[in-house]
Parts: C-alpha cells; structure tokens; sequence
C-alpha cells in the first residue's frame, strides 16, 4: 500500500495540472489494492513524465495524427466515447471498444482478448496495428526518441541510454508507467462500503448493490473483496455478445481461422480488421475450444461515463447491458442462445425496479474526477 | 504451440510442456503419428440427463452441456471418425427426453454411436431407445481396432419385472443413489455369451475397445459405480492382448488397469459427481445430494463437467478431457509403465490439494 500511495501522490504533484490533481487527495484510491509493479520496471517521477509525453505522441503514427491517447483520451475517462469501436489512421474503424487505462494496471492481461500479458507488450501493438496507428514496424519510433533533442534528454536521465541503445523496451516500460500511475477509486460505493459512510449511496444504488450480489450474480466475475474492489475476475467469459453474429458460421470459420493461424497469419492484425476473427475472442488467441466468443471481464469502475459499451460497443446504455444479463446472454429475447455460452450465464429474472437499482448501483462506481466528465456530456 | 511437430512423440511433448493448458491441439493430431492409417480420433460425450419439467421446458442447465459438447466437438480437426454417446441421455427415460436429447444430437456432424445407460432404460426397457439409436449391443471394426458396445446396465429379472407396481416407479428407483431398493448392474449370461461368440472371430493381437455405461469393475456399490458380472466380462476380454474399456456413468475421471484391461471413465455434460449443494438460487434440479465433493467455481454450471476426445494409437487410447473453467486433462497409456496415467499429475507433488474450505 505505501508504495502505491507514494507512486499516485508523486505522479500526481508531477503531473500537476488540473487533470490528474485529484489523484492527490488521501483517498483517491479507497477501495484499491497497491498498483502491482514489475520489478524491472521501477516507478519513477523521470520516467512517468516521460510515458506521458510518448502516451501523447503522434509521430508514432503513419499519419502524424493518432497517439496513445486518441482512443484513451483523458478528457474522456481514457477511451473515446461515444465511438462505438475506435478509430485510427485515416478514420479506419476497427473491431473493438477502446477500453479505459483507468485501473488497467491491475489486469492480469491486456486487451479484450488477452493478447498481451503486460502493459509493456500492450503498448508495442498499436502502433503497427494497420488499422490503429499504421507504422509498417518500430523502426519510425525508435528513430524519433533517438533524433528528437528532448526525448535523447528524457531517455538519457531515465534510463541513461541513447542512440542504438534506446528499443522498444524502454519505450514501452515507460509508457507503462505512466499507465500505471491512472488508477481512480473513492467512488461513492467506495465511501459507502469501504468508507463506511452510510449515506454515500442513494437507497436505490444500495438496493442495487444487493442485486449485484445476489439476484444479478455480477459479483461472480466482477469480485469484490473484503479490502478492495477490482470488479474483474481477469478471466475470459463467453456471455454472448458479438459470437452470437457469427454463431451460424463458426464449424466452417474456426477451423479455418485456425489454420491461417498455423499458417503465420497475424492474431493482433486478423481480430482488429476481421468482425468475424474479432469475435472469436479469447480463441483466436490461445486456439481453445472451450473459450470460443470469450473476453476478458472488464472493470466496472466508471462504467458510467464510457458508453457505449462490451468489447464491440453494440450495447449503448447500461440497461441494455442489464438487460442482455437477463435475457441469460441475449440482448434480443428471442434471438438464440450462442452453443458456447459460459455456464455462468443464464436467465436471471429479474424485476423492472430490480434493473432500474441495479443501473443506479453501476452509475454508483464513478470517481469523483470522471463524474465531472460525464456529467459535461 | 506454433510449431507442428511430426512425430508422436514430439506432440505429447509439446502437450506436456505447455502443461496441457487447457489447449486442444486441434491441428496437431493429423500429424502426430508416423503411421497415420493406424492412428484415428474420436469424440466421447457422455452423460447429458436430459430431463423433462413439463411440455417443451426442459433443464437448461443439462441442455446447454450438451449443446456445448457437440458444438465443440463439430470444430475437432481433424474431423474425429466418429462420435460415442456414453448414454444416460435422459433422466427418467421419457420419450420427449430422448426426442430431444437426439435432436440436440442430431447436430453432430460425425458418425454417431450411442451407449445404453440405466436413466435411458428402465421406463420402458430401452423400447423407445433402440427405436431412436438401434440396438443395445453391437460391434464394429474400425481401422483395425474391435470396438464393442455393451448394455452393461441390466440387473436381475426379479427387480426389473416384479418388484415394482409401475414403470415410473422402477425408473425412479434406478435413478437414486444410495438406494436400499436399488439393485446392482449386469451384463448378464446372454449378452456375456454374445461377447464371447462375437470375439470369437477376433485375433487375439487385434486391439479391443469396448464401451459400456458402467464401469466393468467394482468400484462403489452404493452408487452402482459397479457390474456385479464385471469379473466374468473382464474373465473374456482377458486373452487379448490390449483392451480398453470407456465407460460413462460415474461423472469424474477415473483411469486403472486389471491385467491387460485399461479402463479410464468419461465426464458428463451434465454435473459433477458427486458435488456439493451450492448456488441455490434458482431450483437447481440437481438430484438429492448424499456426499459432499469440491467443487472449483459453484456458480460456473459447466464447472466440474465436460468431454473428452481420445486418440487410438497402437492399439491403445489416449484419453483428453475438455474442462470447462478447468485446465484440460490427458490420461495417455504409458507405454514403458503399462498404464494409463495422467500426463501432468501423476505423481502425487504434481497434485493440486484439496480445498477444504471456501
């Protein structure tokens, strides 16, 4: 806890400026465990600073336009909300919803489908994703943190490294780091379930909560423990979302997909630019059967202010989202089940005011900052 | 994973190093063997206990195991020769469980082979089951190996056809655990004498595969995980050289060997036995419980379930268990020790402990 404590207050009087000040307060991260922190990739206030500024940096694009932060934009809780699925170089769409880096540091793996095992793997993929950023390789990236006066500064003091000796890693653990200093709790379910402050939550939300622990079965996935709340149980579940598009079409696609794979086809590049490869989900990664249509569980911090929402966007308000739980992972009542759906999906029964608390207990789960945001939408 | 290898050898090596997490190597198997004509793979699904509420409700919870097993075992690839129902398709033996545990595997895309067990049986003595699938014991020969069915889940005419005052009673009796009014399974003198004229024809060096419901051995009693003739069936399968015998019925992985006799049991779609009272939210439809088990994740209806595909190599089975929630297991036949043993916890320190508290 102290070195989580220490890494958010330095990173917080580094950054200064209004964005993440309120980071500073005591309690910024009530219902948070310590950010865990690789050890051959130490926090400092050097290489902090210097992950924000390459977090910002467009020149890693094919374009000149498309930075880190276009998709995870601070203005907008670190995503691009409203954008249904993101947008890179030239506006190409891609297959999936910009998840938040609020609180990433605590997955297990990154993306929706895993496909990176740290924060500093994530970082590298992007970039010469053809559809996100566009760079044919990192050789244009390492070329501009080599050449450009400030970055020889900042990759020199941080790492005390310059010209060939600057790669991708540290490039990456920088990036990381900055990431790892964007976490956010104290949310008004924090003051009322770690704080104890009774009245920090509305009778409905509280009413909700119960929901979310009982009838909903939410809990299951999205944890919730006795000293913090991660709402992710940083598994892969199928609950029937995007899957159930292809679902006529996968004893023909898998097998075929899997053989392109062996083949030497790109994972990162098929799921982003192929819907039917992006809905496989966990599969395309790790070719098991039984996780075919899975995605990782999401956080549920700030879920409020990051519509739309799932890893494809196609759920627009979080009462669609309640909604598609109920129906036993269905957004349309009558639509088939998927054959693949996780066995902790199912009918749920629930009542109108039963959804109705269960919204207002999940618009309970946003940080003082990013209320701010939603509330300006 | 991404390299294919093109000996056997090498590909259960591969599976071993990679732990067998829980990846089928879907792939692999086509290319695994130096003689790939002796070498084939087939599916095993057993244990769906389809079981009727009232009119078209059915259980879902055993609906979608099913549902899920033959979606899953469609996208095996190679595409495995055939398909084995282990039986206890139904739960009380109805004809709408049975129509629409066929429907549901109608979606199969291989060849289908179906095993009789005891909740198919004692409504109405397997009429409307054999009317479905066939009959209830047979053989065939396929690339070489003998495979041989058994309706391994008869018990003594006087319990079946005059002790009880209707069908449904009989059923539900058959259906119970730790049942004083139960009655242990038979093959039973015809279907033993059938057997031995059937492997009269058979060399004695031609690999037997024989399926049956129940386990051909003694295990436990109290549950019928137990053929009371099972010394007299395995006293004919003991001349031939390499036999296997897969069996459903008992709804966890046991594997074992009497002489040459490898036996090694199926998963079921259905739930795991035995298992805890757990998540009672909703009506579970569980059947009464009467021992506790561990179970990993009580809210997860496919923990503690699954099936199992299984590779025929030289005559010998290797046995791979799709785990829902879990890693996969595989219980390969262990050519220098003679068994059939778990690749990765075999040895007692490869073990996970026991919870015994959650």
């Amino acid at each position: 806890m102290p070195e989580a404590r220490r890494v958010l207050l330095l990173s917080a009087g580094l950054l200064m400026s209004g964005a993440l000040a309120s980071f500073a307060s005591a309690d910024a991260n009530l219902g948070l465990p310590p950010v865990p922190i690789p050890a051959d990739n130490p926090q400092t206030a050097d290489k902090i600073a210097l992950g924000d500024k390459l977090f910002n940096e467009k020149r890693f694009s094919s374009t000149g336009e498309v930075a880190c932060a276009t998709c995870h934009d601070p203005a907008k809780a670190f995503t691009d909300s409203p954008l249904v699925t993101s947008e890179g170089i030239n506006k190409l769409k891609g297959t999936r919803n910009a998840p938040s880096v609020i609180n990433s540091a605590y997955f297990t793996s990154m993306f929706w489908d895993g496909r990176a095992p740290t924060m500093e793997k994530q970082a590298e993929l992007p970039i010469i994703n053809p559809i996100e950023m566009g760079l044919p390789n990192h050789d244009p990236v390492l070329k501009v943190v080599r050449e450009d006066p400030q970055y020889i500064a900042a990759f020199q003091k941080v790492f005390g490294k310059s010209g060939e000796r600057i790669t991708m890693l540290e490039v990456t653990q920088a990036i990381a780091a900055f990431e790892r200093t964007i976490v956010s709790g104290d949310s008004p379910f924090d003051r009322y379930y770690f704080g104890h402050d009774k009245a920090a939550l509305s009778p409905s939300a509280v009413r909700g909560f119960d929901v979310f622990l009982n009838k909903g079965r939410c809990v299951s996935c999205h944890t919730i423990e006795q000293d913090r709340a991660l709402f992710t149980d940083n598994r892969f579940h199928n609950i029937g979302v995007g899957v159930n598009r292809i679902q006529n079409e996968i004893n023909d696609f898998a097998p075929r997909f899997l053989k392109a794979k062996a083949d030497g086809v790109d994972v990162d590049n098929a799921v982003l630019s192929n819907p039917k490869a992006s809905e496989l989900g966990r599969f395309a990664v790790t070719s098991t059967l039984d996780e075919i249509g899975s995605f990782k569980t999401s956080t549920l911090r700030n879920i409020a202010v990051t519509a739309p929402f799932m890893h494809d966007g196609s759920l627009k308000t979080l009462s669609d989202v309640v909604d598609h739980y109920n129906n036993g992972g269905i957004t349309d009542p009558k639509a088939h089940v998927n054959d693949f759906l996780s066995g902790g999906i199912r009918p749920l029964n629930l009542t109108d005011p039963e959804k109705a608390d269960l919204v207002a207990f999940l618009e309970s789960l946003t940080s003082p900052r990013f209320a701010a945001q939603g509330a300006a939408k | 994973m991404s390299r294919l290898r093109s000996d056997r050898r090498s590909f259960l090596k591969t599976a071993t190093a990679a732990g067998v997490a829980g990846v089928l190597p879907l792939s692999l198997i086509e290319l695994s063997f130096a003689k790939p004509a002796d070498n084939f793979t087939f599916a095993y699904i057993s244990d769906a206990h389809i079981q009727q509420i009232k009119g078209t409700s059915f259980v879902r919870n055993w609906d979608r195991g099913l549902i899920r097993a033959v979606a899953e075992a469609n996208l095996l690839t190679p595409r495995p020769d055939f398909v084995i129902f282990g039986g206890d398709l139904a739960q009380l033996g109805s004809k709408p469980e049975l129509d629409h545990g066929a429907e549901l595997l109608s979606k199969l895309n291989s060849k289908l082979y179906c095993v009789m067990g005891e909740h198919d049986y004692y409504l109405d003595l397997g009429a409307y089951w054999s009317k479905l699938f066939g009959p209830q014991q047979y053989s065939f020969d396929h690339k070489g190996v003998h495979f041989v069915v058994l309706n391994s889940i008869l018990t003594y005419d006087d319990w079946t056809f005059n002790r009880w005052p209707s069908a449904e009673q009989r059923m539900a009796e058959m259906a119970g655990l730790d049942n004083p009014n139960g009655s242990p399974f038979l093959v039973g003198q015809k279907q033993r004498d059938w057997l031995a004229k059937d492997l009269k024809k058979v060399s004695r060096n031609t690999p037997l595969v024989v399926l049956s419901h129940s386990p051909l051995q003694k295990i436990y009693k109290g549950w019928n995980f137990w053929t009371d003739d099972a010394e007299q069936v395995q006293a004919l399968l003991a001349p031939f050289e390499k036999v296997t015998v897969l069996y459903g019925h008992v709804h966890q992985i046991q594997y074992n060997k009497i002489g040459a006799i490898a036996f090694t049991s199926a998963m079921a779609t259905a739930w795991p036995w035995p298992y805890p009272q757990t998540y009672a939210q909703a009506e579970s439809h569980l059947p009464k419980l009467t021992v506790q088990m561990n179970r990993a994740d009580p809210f997860f209806e496919r923990d503690a379930t699954g099936w199992q595909f299984i590779d025929v190599h030289t005559g010998r089975s290797d046995v791979r268990y799709n785990l829902y929630n879990n890693k996969s297991r595989l219980v390969a036949y262990n050519e220098q020790t003679q068994q059939p043993e778990d690749v990765d916890y075999q040895s007692p320190e490869r073990r996970t402990a026991s919870q015994s508290h959650f």
